[in-house]
């Protein structure tokens, strides 16, 4: 076990970044040319730095798997992005936005990393404008704000409830831009297979062209993922059909460690399931919390009952005094605006004491009646009519006439491969950005905190860091000829002619889904030792049949959605086994990660810092093999830690 | 419920294509659109058959990805609900349902339901931005925006780009995508420099990419999974002539 550095700044944190970029090398304008860029994936991180790298200068090649960069899943982001603008002059800053950020990950992140964010947060918004993105404004023109996820200041920048796809749609454009100038070239259903490592640094990657089958290599002088996260590890999740963990995992396979893969975050306001064929979840913007009231009913009639497939009474007809408004009783202060991870586990914790409301008594009502009597029903309209749509559209009731019904789904995941300061893995040259890295929101992530730390990386960290390590390496000869670009296409191949050839009897699905059960069963919204101790016995089995029997039709030298998916889930089955151990590992809960062992009387998540108030960073040491542990020291040198209460 | 499917087989642009027969059986009410035909393919999957093909991703009506014809409408012709938020409790048991992909010659087929819509990103290429560079542009509340200006920019902003649009105008017509982004663009004080030279650059990319011409039948914009309205064509068109005369030199 090695101990790892972060590189951060020390002294003085409200001048670190400045000093540090002072400190970093500058790559000369001249030389920018000479310099080849990868970077994987076209979501708010990876259209930003590439646009920028471009910019700037670099020779910039951005590969997407979707048809289009426009596609990458932060555009279905829906809430709103976070700045300390204080443009309401309610008291935030760039500390408080500090503090709430370290506060909200349960004291496991990098307290610079976070500083930083949040003194960047204030450009991201500058930045947006500039390019037209239409935020929401007030009557007098100027920016609107919204209070957002429990803060207690009005800093959240919104555009209706598509603010993901607002600033996707900016950053995309600015990409576009770069494409038409001739500074980055663009790649779209090209999905990257392998990350080269030559000389001990990452000079390029493998891909697969997803119309045609054909395999490329791609040599360069460093190399950004900007791949997103890993919640469909899950199956079911809010991402959308295509997000997985491919390249950060096969990344991870040449040598990045995965940082922190058990802090996964489970959004409380999801549409249930309804049925055994479910392909996704679907998000309901939390904002729905601030007038809707959650409750369960406390008759078990009332409740779903399984033989029937159906719950007793209608909610409509069950009186106030049977109704049990549990987050209103458990939480008085914050009633049902407690956090995220606070707010989903009280409902598993109703629904596991059988007062459930829907399929498979995994629901809990979500209830406008009184904000209808409050407010009237066209206020109530005005704040919410698209999600009521939308909900109406995909479970066929109208949230105006009946509670909605909802329950918590993997939505996010904190979790990413190890970065320092400068957003480079531990692998020289192989930077890592946005959801796909680890290092902003620790165990826990708050509400509109993910557009503005993608937004972040891409537009104003990496592309000053990556010029301190290219002018460091300086203009490097490269090559697609070299042995290990040899051997990676190599193993490329190998392993899709392998999936090809086993023609078993199950479907590419059918492995996902099973995987996603055990792993939402007991790597979920609560774990115990004994849970995980079983998973890590039960996911070498699933991979190995997965193996032996998947059916994987057509062939390589053609688009075949069957093959792009087979690969991703085989990489699932070897992730997942990391992820289960690094939450076997904590002994403690933090955030997302709640161990039932480790919970305080009132059933509140125990942390453990005397002993776990680290980063734990996995090493691959070979399929099936113990991976090794590297840790990376917290220190909290401003934001003291504290338990955290909602009461 | 028990259904008949109609379904366009491709197996590449090349190739010329036809319908193909399959019963859907065994579907619940409750399943998306998509999630049928993932059913479906399963079951040709587990008998080692080819699976048909369509494009897809967050299932949740934002990406774009998703959208063919059902009975020859775009997304199956439910208002402003693209095919992956279409459920199934919208047919009846035993209904015979014809599938076809995107059909214009600007949107070549890929496989089956899955077209090449690049020609869009070549359309924001050519003009469909602010020229900024990432750095410090002045503060965000420094240029006030009339409200009813950032609304209506909001509005045609919207577009997913799934090419439904497209799809349902009998000219194949690539107008109400590319009268979004300049009346979106062209609304907002950031994008009016650019505002004459952007529509202009934009709508010859349109037509050397070999989409149609408008002729004001508007079931773009009635098929239009975000409701983005046929305004938005009458405002390009008429940047479009301001620009005939402001561009001269």
């Amino acid at each position: 076990m090695t101990t790892l550095q972060s590189n951060a700044p020390t002294g003085d944190i409200e001048t670190a970044w400045d000093r540090h970029k002072f400190d970093i090398k500058v790559v000369n304008p001249a030389n920018k040319r000479k310099y080849t860029v990868i970077v994987v994936g076209t979501g708010l991180a990876g259209a930003s730095a590439a646009a920028s790298l471009g910019e700037l200068g670099y020779n910039v090649l951005n590969f997407c798997f979707q048809d289009s960069a426009r596609r990458a899943h932060s555009i279905a982001a829906q809430g709103g992005i976070n700045a300390a603008k204080n443009y309401q002059g309610d008291g935030d800053s760039v500390y408080r936005l500090f503090y709430d950020t370290v506060k909200g990950g349960d004291f496991r992140s990098r307290e610079e990393n976070v500083y930083r964010l949040a003194q960047v947060s204030v450009n991201i918004i500058d930045q947006a404008v500039a390019q037209g993105v239409p935020f929401a404004r007030e009557y007098g023109g100027l920016l609107a704000n919204r209070s957002f996820g429990g803060a207690l200041v009005s800093r959240t920048f919104y555009a209706a409830g598509q603010t993901g796809q607002q600033l996707l749609l900016g950053a995309y454009q600015a990409l576009a831009r770069q494409v038409h100038d001739g500074k980055v070239k663009l790649y779209t259903r090209t999905e990257m297979l392998d990350v080269v490592v030559h000389d001990g640094h990452a000079r390029g990657i493998i891909t697969r062209n997803l119309v045609t089958g054909k395999v490329e290599r791609w040599a360069a002088d460093a190399v950004v993922l900007a791949t997103g996260g890993y919640a469909n590890v899950f199956f079911l999740s809010t991402n959308a059909m295509g997000c997985n963990v491919t390249a950060a995992w096969r990344a991870s396979k040449r040598g990045a460690f995965f940082a922190n893969p058990c802090y996964t975050q489970i959004h409380p306001t999801c549409i249930p399931v309804s049925g055994g064929y479910q392909s996704k979840l679907t998000l309901m913007s939390e904002s729905l919390r601030n007038d809707g009231r959650v409750w369960a009913p406390k008759a078990e009639a009332d409740c779903w009952d399984s033989d029937k497939g159906r719950v007793g009474r209608k909610p409509t007809d069950i009186p106030e005094a049977e109704r049990d408004y549990f987050l209103e009783r458990r939480y008085p202060t914050f009633g049902n605006l407690v956090p995220r991870d606070v707010a989903s586990r009280a409902a598993k914790h109703a629904c596991d004491e059988g007062r459930g409301v829907s399929y498979e008594g995994r629901g809990v009502y979500l209830d406008f009646s009184e904000a209808i009597g409050r407010l009237g029903r066209d206020e109530v309209g005005e704040r919410y009519g698209n999600l009521f749509e939308m909900y109406e559209r995909i479970t066929g009731d109208s949230p105006y006439e009946t509670p909605m019904r909802i329950y918590p789904a993997p939505h996010y995941t904190m979790g990413g491969l190890w970065v320092d300061y400068n957003l480079m893995s531990n692998v020289p040259g192989l930077f890592v950005i946005g959801e796909a890295n680890f290092s902003d929101h620790g165990a826990n992530r708050l509400g509109a905190s993910a557009l503005m730390q993608g937004l972040s990386d891409g537009y104003f960290v990496l592309p000053s860091t990556i010029g301190h390590y290219l002018a460091k390496v300086g203009v490097r000869a490269k090559s697609t000829d070299w042995a290990e670009f040899t051997e990676a296409e190599e193993q490329v191949r190998a392993r899709i002619d392998k999936l090809l050839s086993i023609k078993g009897k199950r479907s590419v699905d059918s492995f996902h889904r099973e995987l996603g059960l055990e792993m939402w069963q007991h790597c979920g919204m609560a774990r115990n030792k004994e849970g995980l101790a079983g998973l890590l016995e039960r996911i070498p089995q699933i991979r190995e049949e997965f193996w032996e029997n998947v059916s994987v039709p057509g062939t390589s030298g053609e688009l075949n959605q069957v093959l792009e998916r087979a690969g991703r889930v085989a990489d699932f089955l070897e992730f997942a086994e990391c992820m289960a151990l690094d939450a076997y590992t904590r002994d403690e809960s933090c955030g997302g990660h709640f161990r039932e062992e480790y919970q305080r009387d009132d059933g509140e998540a125990q942390r453990d810092d005397e002993n776990f108030q680290y980063v734990a960073a996995w090493e691959f040491t070979g399929v099936g093999n113990k991976p090794n542990l590297h840790k990376e020291a917290l220190e909290f040198r401003y934001v003291k830690p504290s338990q955290r209460s909602y009461k | 419920m028990n259904l008949t499917l109609h379904v366009w087989r491709q197996k590449g642009p090349n190739d010329s294509g036809a319908f193909e027969t399959i019963q859907a059986s065994g579907i619940s009410e409750h399943m998306s659109f998509l999630e049928m035909l993932d059913f479906v393919n399963e079951k040709l999957e587990s008998d080692g058959k080819q699976p048909i093909v369509f494009e897809h991703d967050c299932r949740e009506g934002i990406c774009g990805c998703c959208g063919f014809m059902i009975n020859g409408q775009p997304h199956g012709g439910r208002p402003r609900t693209t095919v992956c938020q279409l459920h199934m409790r919208e047919f009846s048991d035993g209904e015979e349902l014809t599938l076809e992909p995107w059909r214009a010659a600007a949107f070549p087929v890929v496989k089956d339901l899955m077209v090449d819509r690049n020609a869009f990103d070549r359309i924001i290429e050519a003009g469909g931005y602010v020229s900024v560079r990432t750095g410090s542009p002045q503060d965000a509340n420094a240029l006030p925006i009339e409200k009813d200006h950032a609304s209506r920019a909001f509005d045609a902003a919207t577009c997913i780009g799934c090419g439904a649009c497209v799809a349902a105008c009998p000219n194949a017509a690539g107008m109400l995508f590319t009268g979004a982004k300049v009346t979106h663009l062209g609304l907002l004080p950031q994008g009016e420099p650019e505002r004459y030279t952007r529509v202009v650059a934009m709508t010859e990319q349109h037509d050397a990419e070999g989409f149609g011409h408008c002729t004001n039948h508007g079931e773009c914009s009635a098929y239009c999974p975000k409701g983005i309205s046929l305004d938005v064509i009458a405002r390009m068109n008429a940047d479009l002539l301001k620009a005939q005369f402001k561009n001269r030199d």
